[in-house]
C-alpha cells in the first residue's frame, strides 16, 4: 500500500522519519483507502473519539476541584457548580458527555450489527470494541458514584452486591471491593482512582481497535470485500475527514442542546440529596444506558440467576461472529435477518423502558418476554436464519451495483443459487 | 530422538527453577497489592456498637448504624412473636425458626441487619404482604421475623453477632 512508498520531502523530516516513522503513520492515516459508499452511520467512530477526548479533558479539569472523601465529595461537587469558574459548564459537559458517549456507542454497535461488520475478517475489531464498551460501562458506573448523592451511594451498593451472588467467595469479594463492611469512604476513594484510570485503558484499546481496523480496512454498506486502493475507494483525507467533521458538528449541536437547555434531564434528582446509608430511595434506577441490562437482571426471580443472565447478555456478544452463520455481511441483502434486526432494536429499546419502570405487573411480563427474545435472537435466530435464508444478489463491486445489470454475478450470488 | 536429547539438562533445571522463583516473587508482590483493598485497621476498629434500648416501646423499632450498615432493633409485641412462630417452615424459602433468630428469654427483641439480602438496599418497615419489611428496590417481602417470603432475595435478613450487656443495652458486633 501507499504508506510503504512514502518518502518525506525535506532532509530533516527524512532523518526523523528514519528513526521514528511518525510521518509514515501520518501518511498512512491520510491516504488510508476507504470505501466510497460509507454512509453517515459510519461517522460514529470519529464521534466516539471526540467523546472520549472530551471526557478525558473535562475529567482532568474536574479532578482539580473534586475531593474524593465521603464527607466532602458532595460539597465539592456543589463547589464546582457554584464557585469554580465555568465549573457548571465543565461538569455538565462531563455528565452529559457520558450519555452522549453511550448514545454514539449504541448507534456504532447497531451499525455493526446491521452491516455485519463483526464478521470475518473483523472479529478482533468487534471483540476489542466490546472490551471498550465494557470498560465504558465500568467507568460510567464509577463516575456516577463520585458525587456521593443518594443515587450514587445506592447504585454503588446494588452493583457491588451483584458480586455477592457468587457462591462461597461472593461476600469476601464484595468486602474486598468496598474496603469496608459497606459502601463507605474507602470505596469512594478507590472508585475515584479507578475512574481516573479507565479512560486511559479505553484510549489504549481504541488505538488497538483502529489498528485492527486498518488491517482489513472498513466494512461498507454493501458489505463486500473491495480492492484497495481502487475506484471503489477514496483517500481518508479529505473525503472522510470532512464527512466525519460535518456529522460531528450535528452531534455537537445535540450535545450542546442537552448541556445548555436540559443538563439534568438524563440524571436523577435524588442524586442531589447527599448519600444516606440509612435510607434507600423508593425507586432506584441506573443511568439510561444501563437500563436494558437492569431489566434483564430484574426479570429473573433468583439472585444468582439474574446476575448470570445479565452478564451473559453482554458476553454473548463476544461470540457473535461465530453465531452468525451467514456468509453475506450486509443486512441490505438479507431480507429475513433485516426484519429480525429491527425486532432486536425494538426489543432492546423496550427492555430499556421497562428497566426504568417498577419491576411488577405488566412491566415484569414485558421484561421477561424481552429477555427471552434477546437471547433467542443470538442463540437461535442468528445461526438458523444465516443457514436457511435466501439472500438477495450481491454486487461485484461498489461501482457496479447489481441493479444496473451488466455485472457478472458475484461468487456469493452463485453460491446462493446453488442452495 | 536419541536418549541424549531426552535427558534433562542442567539448563532445563535452571529454567524451571528460575520460573518457579520468579512466580513466587511475583506472587509475593501481587498479594499486598490485592490485600490493601480489604478493610483496613481503622475499619475493623469500628466493629462494635452499643445501643440503649430502654426507650423503645413494644411494637416499635429503631435503626442504628453499625459498620456503615443499618441495624434494625425491633421490640415485638406478643402477637407479633406468635405470628412469626405460627408460620410453617415449609412456607419459607430459607427455612429458619423464629426461635433461632432471637436470644432465648429475650424473644421480644429482634436484632438484624437492615440490609436486603438481594442487592443490599434498606427494606422499609411495616410494609409488604407479610406484615414485616418490604424492599423497594426489587420487591422482596420479609415477615415479622425478617425472613424472606417472596421476591428475589435468596436468604433471610442476617442476624449480626450481638449480646445484652444489661437489660437496657445491646452490644452489636
Amino acid at each position: 500500500m501507499s504508506e510503504h512508498e512514502y518518502v518525506p520531502k525535506s532532509k530533516a523530516a527524512k532523518w526523523f522519519n528514519d528513526r521514528l516513522p511518525l510521518l509514515t503513520l501520518g501518511a498512512h492515516l491520510t491516504d488510508y483507502p476507504t470505501p466510497k459508499n460509507l454512509n453517515y452511520w459510519w461517522t460514529f467512530g470519529g464521534i466516539l473519539t471526540f467523546c472520549l477526548i472530551t471526557q478525558i479533558v473535562t475529567g482532568i479539569v474536574l479532578a482539580m476541584h473534586y475531593v474524593a472523601h465521603a464527607d466532602l465529595a458532595f460539597g465539592s461537587v456543589e463547589h464546582i457548580m457554584r464557585n469554580v469558574n465555568y465549573g457548571w459548564l465543565i461538569r455538565y459537559i462531563h455528565s452529559n458527555g457520558a450519555s452522549m458517549f453511550f448514545l454514539a456507542v449504541y448507534i456504532h454497535i447497531f451499525r455493526s450489527l446491521f452491516y455485519g461488520s463483526y464478521k470475518s475478517p473483523r472479529e478482533i475489531i468487534w471483540i476489542l470494541g466490546l472490551l471498550i464498551y465494557l470498560l465504558m460501562m465500568a467507568a460510567a458506573f464509577l463516575g456516577y458514584v463520585l458525587p456521593w448523592g443518594q443515587m450514587s451511594f445506592w447504585g454503588a451498593t446494588v452493583i457491588t452486591n451483584l458480586f455477592s451472588a457468587i457462591p462461597l467467595v461472593g461476600e469476601s469479594i464484595t468486602t474486598w471491593l468496598w474496603g469496608a463492611y459497606s459502601v463507605d469512604n474507602p470505596t469512594l476513594n478507590r472508585f475515584f482512582s479507578l475512574h481516573y484510570l479507565f479512560p486511559f485503558l479505553i484510549l489504549g484499546l481504541v488505538v488497538l481497535h483502529i489498528w485492527a481496523l486498518h488491517i482489513p480496512g472498513n466494512n461498507n454498506p454493501v458489505g463486500i470485500d473491495i480492492k484497495k486502493p481502487s475506484k471503489d475507494t477514496v483517500p481518508f483525507h479529505p473525503y472522510i475527514t470532512i464527512k466525519d467533521a460535518f456529522a460531528l458538528l450535528m452531534f455537537m449541536i445535540i450535545f450542546a442542546g442537552f448541556v445548555f437547555f436540559s443538563p439534568n434531564i438524563l440524571g436523577h434528582s435524588d442524586n442531589y440529596i447527599p448519600a444516606n446509608p440509612l435510607v434507600t430511595p423508593a425507586h432506584i434506577v441506573p443511568e439510561w444506558y444501563l437500563l436494558p441490562f437492569y431489566a434483564i437482571l430484574r426479570s429473573v426471580p433468583d439472585k444468582l440467576g439474574g446476575v448470570i443472565l445479565m452478564f451473559s447478555a453482554i458476553f454473548i456478544l463476544f461470540v457473535l461472529p461465530w453465531l452468525d452463520t451467514s456468509k453475506v455481511r450486509s443486512a441490505v441483502f438479507r431480507p429475513i435477518y433485516r426484519q429480525f434486526f429491527w425486532i432486536l432494536v425494538i426489543d432492546v429499546l423496550m427492555l430499556g423502558y421497562v428497566g426504568a419502570m417498577p419491576a411488577e405487573g405488566v412491566y415484569l411480563v414485558l421484561a421477561r418476554v424481552g429477555t427471552i427474545y434477546y437471547f433467542l435472537h443470538f442463540i437461535v435466530v442468528m445461526p438458523v436464519v444465516g443457514y436457511l435464508e435466501k439472500t438477495d444478489p450481491i454486487p461485484m463491486s461498489i461501482s457496479e451495483p447489481v441493479i444496473t445489470g451488466g455485472a457478472e454475478p458475484s461468487l456469493a450470488r452463485k453460491l446462493n443459487e446453488k442452495v | 530422538m536419541n536418549k541424549e536429547e531426552k535427558k534433562v539438562k542442567r539448563r532445563d533445571f535452571l529454567f524451571t527453577a528460575s520460573y518457579a522463583v520468579g512466580a513466587v516473587g511475583i506472587g509475593a508482590v501481587i498479594w499486598p497489592m490485592i490485600d490493601q483493598m480489604n478493610p483496613d485497621k481503622a475499619q475493623k476498629a469500628l466493629a462494635t456498637t452499643e445501643v440503649d434500648i430502654s426507650q423503645i416501646e413494644p411494637g416499635k423499632s429503631i435503626t442504628v448504624l453499625w459498620r456503615g450498615k443499618p441495624v434494625f432493633l425491633k421490640r415485638r409485641t406478643p402477637e407479633e412473636i406468635q405470628e412469626a412462630r405460627a408460620v410453617s417452615l415449609d412456607d419459607l424459602p430459607d427455612p429458619q425458626k423464629d426461635e433461632e433468630r432471637v436470644k432465648e428469654g429475650k424473644d421480644e427483641w429482634l436484632v438484624m441487619l437492615g440490609v436486603c439480602t438481594h442487592l443490599g438496599c434498606v427494606p422499609l418497615k411495616d410494609k409488604g404482604d407479610y406484615n414485616g419489611w418490604f424492599c423497594p428496590c426489587h420487591g422482596s417481602h420479609y415477615d415479622v421475623s425478617g425472613r424472606v417470603r417472596k421476591g428475589p432475595a435468596p436468604t433471610n435478613m442476617e442476624i449480626p453477632k450481638f449480646e445484652f450487656v444489661d437489660n437496657n443495652t445491646i452490644k452489636i458486633g
